[in-house]
């Protein structure tokens, strides 16, 4: 029991030296780690928001809207197939988009089965094995054509929005220069984004809870007056609600949109007013002059988020693919659009569901009495192990120290955030390792009291310990694991504590502690054992 | 001569006095049952939704004052609650009607409210939860405890015997009740730390506890004569120098935290030295006691020589 082999007495040397090297990066100031050489470890062990400060923001999406932006894409998809279809256009008519389903009407009832086929192969799944994402069925009226998105096919386009919306997040945040911002998907809906630092987070939900889906509509001078105030638009328009007040009545189908933007900067409208103006990529500055071509005299809506931002007249043709958006703008806001218009447009709506911000000063603060209460702490159990154990009691405490240094390590090493539960979570497992050091000795004096020579306790000692120290250390750790996988937020973070804490102090208490004290009996032979 | 916390060789009768334990067990656990039951607990942001906003001033406010403006503000109700110092206020309003961005928005106005009438205010902290969030919160909660609870379970019936199972579960429920109880009682705020701390009790209750059946199940092979109440009672007094020794050590650095740590911790250290207390007491009185009335047995019957020879040992 006593007897290590000189490879193991290695082993755990070398165990021991290297988390110390990747916990050094700690005590370092950022400068001397900016002027180590590459290859050397240089991860410091990352603080969580509660200690350092910033944001945190739980962000979610409604699937609904998926669903109906991918319906929204169907209908484009419908419209746009049959327009092209062998043997002249098909007529699409009373399109609806309502219970989740898209319906409508082929003019020409006999062209029913050509429009069916035609769906079905431009719906058909990608790649083999892959699920239908849409079903195509006839109505119950001749003529008629159902399109039902599968489960599958909106579990995908949920999945790429998200993936989606995170991007466009990402590029969003980016855009106000914070310090290393994270930004994760969690679940199938949520998107967590975390600022470091930042202290008033309006600034940040107002440039995400935006879509910001930028559209370019003719205007219908046609409608009748009299139908738009009752609320209903001629068939192929829609009424949008106006920025100058009241409503416009716009074509349904979009000159061009936002996708097509390559970029978006602050300038000044012709009165020296802020406005945003705008750059097509080549595509959309072609479909722009042309479209531009074939209306002018004609006004066109700029559309933002299903508001009329402005409805300028065309006066002449807009060639040179670029644009300018004036309206009632001050230099911030319209610093936003352009920052939204760069960035693209959400998939998705995303609303914030939970938000935490702790403001710099506190979580200094909470360091602070963090850093003072374990010192206090550490002292206390110090010298109580000490006065009660002697020799074994400054085993315990080396190992005690070694442990701290080893979580830290590997902490820093794997990248764990350091919460404030995390640092209640070491202190626990401080507590583990103490408490494993007072079965060792405990059982050592136990021995030592039935007569056994000074070898012999500390052997049986170590060896009966050793066997209860297993048991309750995997209880411990399967609580652990379940807290990691069913707790949230701070409760993972105490449980990833936790849990590596529970193996480096089994690590120190007992393998590190058996070492030092069978060195110890080996060089001294003592003839007896104060304990 | 090295400290000793408790002498050698005690000889406890804890068996004797196991109905007393029971007892006041019961009546502890009662007691915290109807607590909860009545009072409740004060749930913070995380479990009903809402906000919560750590507000610090320059001097201390009148709360009063403070809350009258914050009331006028037209966003519900406010609680208001000290937070370590007369200057640090606790602002808590409940869960706005309406959309998820409803909360957004009353965040807003209070911050724009208090910028204009206190001078240098600073919100240090400002907590969100949606209540659908929330009740996510509690679920994952829930799961969480009541998991840990059935694996430990389990884990003492495979590696023991299912007494032991039981009889941990018992103790682990006793003493999780009545640590909810000591919260009902405080009106402390139970927010995910806390349930981070009742898991760590758990944990710490149940190595106590396993520490003890180690003992026991060694005991009973070692003297296969003795009766089972000796055989407790003397691995109880047996292992009592180290659950004692434990116990302090942790209380004494848990106490460094209570009172010189960080204000945000104060609920999860307060409820982590609370559990200490109560975890040792019901390992030392309830759980190992608890095996005799679930019957476990020696494997032999008792014989009346060998209980003397048993208690021989024993002094």
């Amino acid at each position: 029991m006593l007897d290590f082999p000189k490879w193991k007495i290695w082993s755990i040397w070398l165990t021991i030296a290297i988390c110390t090297v990747l916990a050094l990066p700690n005590a370092l100031s950022e400068q001397t780690l900016a002027s180590l050489p590459a290859g050397v470890p240089k991860s410091q062990l990352p603080l969580g928001l509660d200690l350092r400060g910033g944001s945190h923001l739980m962000l979610e999406a409604t699937p609904t809207d998926v669903e109906k932006a991918k319906l929204e894409a169907l209908e484009d998809t419908v419209r746009g197939e049959l327009r092209a279809a062998e043997g002249g256009a098909i007529a699409v008519n009373d399109l609806s988009l309502t219970g989740g389903r898209l319906r409508f009407a082929v003019g020409d009832a006999t062209r029913t089965d050509q429009a069916i086929t035609i769906l079905n192969k431009v719906t058909a799944p990608l790649g083999l094995g892959a699920a239908r994402e849409v079903d195509v069925a006839r109505g119950p009226v001749p003529g008629q054509i159902i399109l039902t998105p599968t489960r599958a096919g909106i579990d995908a386009a949920v999945d790429g929005a998200m993936a989606q919306a995170v991007e466009v997040v990402r590029k969003r945040i980016d855009e106000l220069g914070t310090r290393e911002p994270t930004i994760v998907r969690q679940g199938k809906t949520r998107i967590i984004v975390q600022v470091p630092g930042l202290q008033d987070p309006q600034a940040l939900k107002a440039l995400i809870g935006k879509t910001a889906k930028l559209e370019f509509k003719l205007v219908d001078v046609g409608a009748d007056p009299a139908e738009v105030a009752q609320g209903r638009a001629p068939p192929g328009s829609q009424i949008l609600p106006s920025n100058e007040g009241g409503a416009v009545v716009v074509k349904r189908r979009a000159i061009i949109s936002g996708d097509q933007l390559v970029d978006a900067q602050v300038s000044t409208d012709q009165n020296g007013a802020p406005a945003v103006s705008f750059r097509f990529d080549s595509t959309g500055g072609r479909r722009f002059a042309q479209a531009t071509t074939e209306n002018v005299g004609r006004p066109f809506a700029i559309i933002l988020d299903g508001t009329v931002i402005s409805a300028p007249n065309i006066n002449e043709p807009i060639l040179g693919g670029s644009g300018i958006i004036s309206g009632s703008y001050t230099v911030a806001t319209a610093n936003e659009l352009a920052i939204l218009l760069r960035s693209g447009k959400l998939p998705v709506d995303l609303k914030v569901v939970e938000e935490r911000t702790v403001g710099p000063d506190l979580g200094a603060d909470s360091i602070r009495a963090g850093v003072i209460a374990s010192i206090v702490s550490v002292i206390a159990v110090a010298v109580l192990m000490i006065v009660t154990y002697g020799r074994f009691g400054v085993y315990a405490c080396i190992a005690l120290v070694i442990n701290v240094i080893m979580i830290v390590g590997i902490m820093s090493a794997a990248g764990f955030t350091l919460t404030l539960p995390g640092i209640a979570g070491m202190v626990l497992t401080i507590g583990a390792a103490v408490d494993a050091n007072v079965l060792i000795n405990e059982r050592i004096r136990e021995e030592q009291r039935k007569g056994r020579g000074v070898v012999a306790s500390v052997e049986t000692g170590f060896r009966e310990a050793t066997r209860t120290i297993w048991d309750a250390n995997s209880l411990n750790i399967i609580v652990a694991i379940i807290m990691f996988l069913f707790g949230s937020g701070p409760i993972k973070g105490f449980a990833v504590v936790l849990s590596i804490g529970i193996a480096t102090s089994v690590f120190t208490a007992v393998t590190v502690v058996r070492l030092m004290a069978s060195r110890w009996l080996a060089a001294a032979r003592p003839a007896a054992l104060s304990i | 001569m090295p400290l000793k916390l408790v002498p050698d060789n005690t000889n406890i009768g804890f068996v004797k006095l196991r109905f007393i334990a029971f007892a006041v067990t019961l009546l502890l656990t009662i007691g915290a049952a109807a607590l909860l039951a009545t009072r409740g607990l004060n749930l913070g942001v995380d479990f009903v939704g809402g906000l919560t906003m750590q507000v610090e001033f320059e001097k201390a406010p009148e709360l009063d004052r403070l809350r009258e403006r914050v009331n006028r503000v037209g966003v519900g109700d406010a609680a208001l609650q000290e937070f370590g110092n007369d200057r640090t206020i606790l602002v808590r309003l409940p869960l706005p009607e309406g959309d998820d961005g409803a909360v957004q928005r009353v965040v807003g106005k209070v911050r724009t409210a208090l910028e204009k009438d206190y001078a240098g205010v600073k919100f240090a902290r400002v907590e969100s939860v949606s209540g659908k969030v929330s009740d996510e919160l509690i679920r994952d909660g829930l799961w969480a405890v009541g998991l840990s609870m059935l694996f430990v379970a389990l884990f003492t019936w495979f590696r023991f015997e299912w007494y032991f199972g039981v009889s941990t579960v018992v103790a682990l429920v006793h003493d999780v009740v009545v640590t909810l109880g000591f919260f009902s009682l405080t009106w402390l705020e139970f927010d995910l730390n806390i349930v981070a701390a009742v898991l760590t009790i758990i944990g710490y209750s149940l190595n106590d506890k396993v520490v003890i059946d180690d003992r026991i199940r060694e005991n009973l092979r070692k003297y296969r004569q003795m009766d089972i109440r000796q055989i407790i009672d003397l691995s109880v007094n047996e292992t009592l120098p180290r659950t004692v020794m434990t116990s302090v050590t942790l209380l004494a650095a848990l106490l460094a935290l209570l009172f010189l740590g960080p204000e945000v911790i104060f609920g999860f250290t307060a409820a982590m030295v609370l559990g200490i207390i109560i975890g040792t007491y019901s390992s030392i009185f309830v759980s190992s006691s608890l095996l005799i009335s679930l019957g476990v047995k020696t494997r032999a019957a008792p014989v009346e020589n060998q209980r003397t020879k048993g208690a021989e040992r024993v002094s």
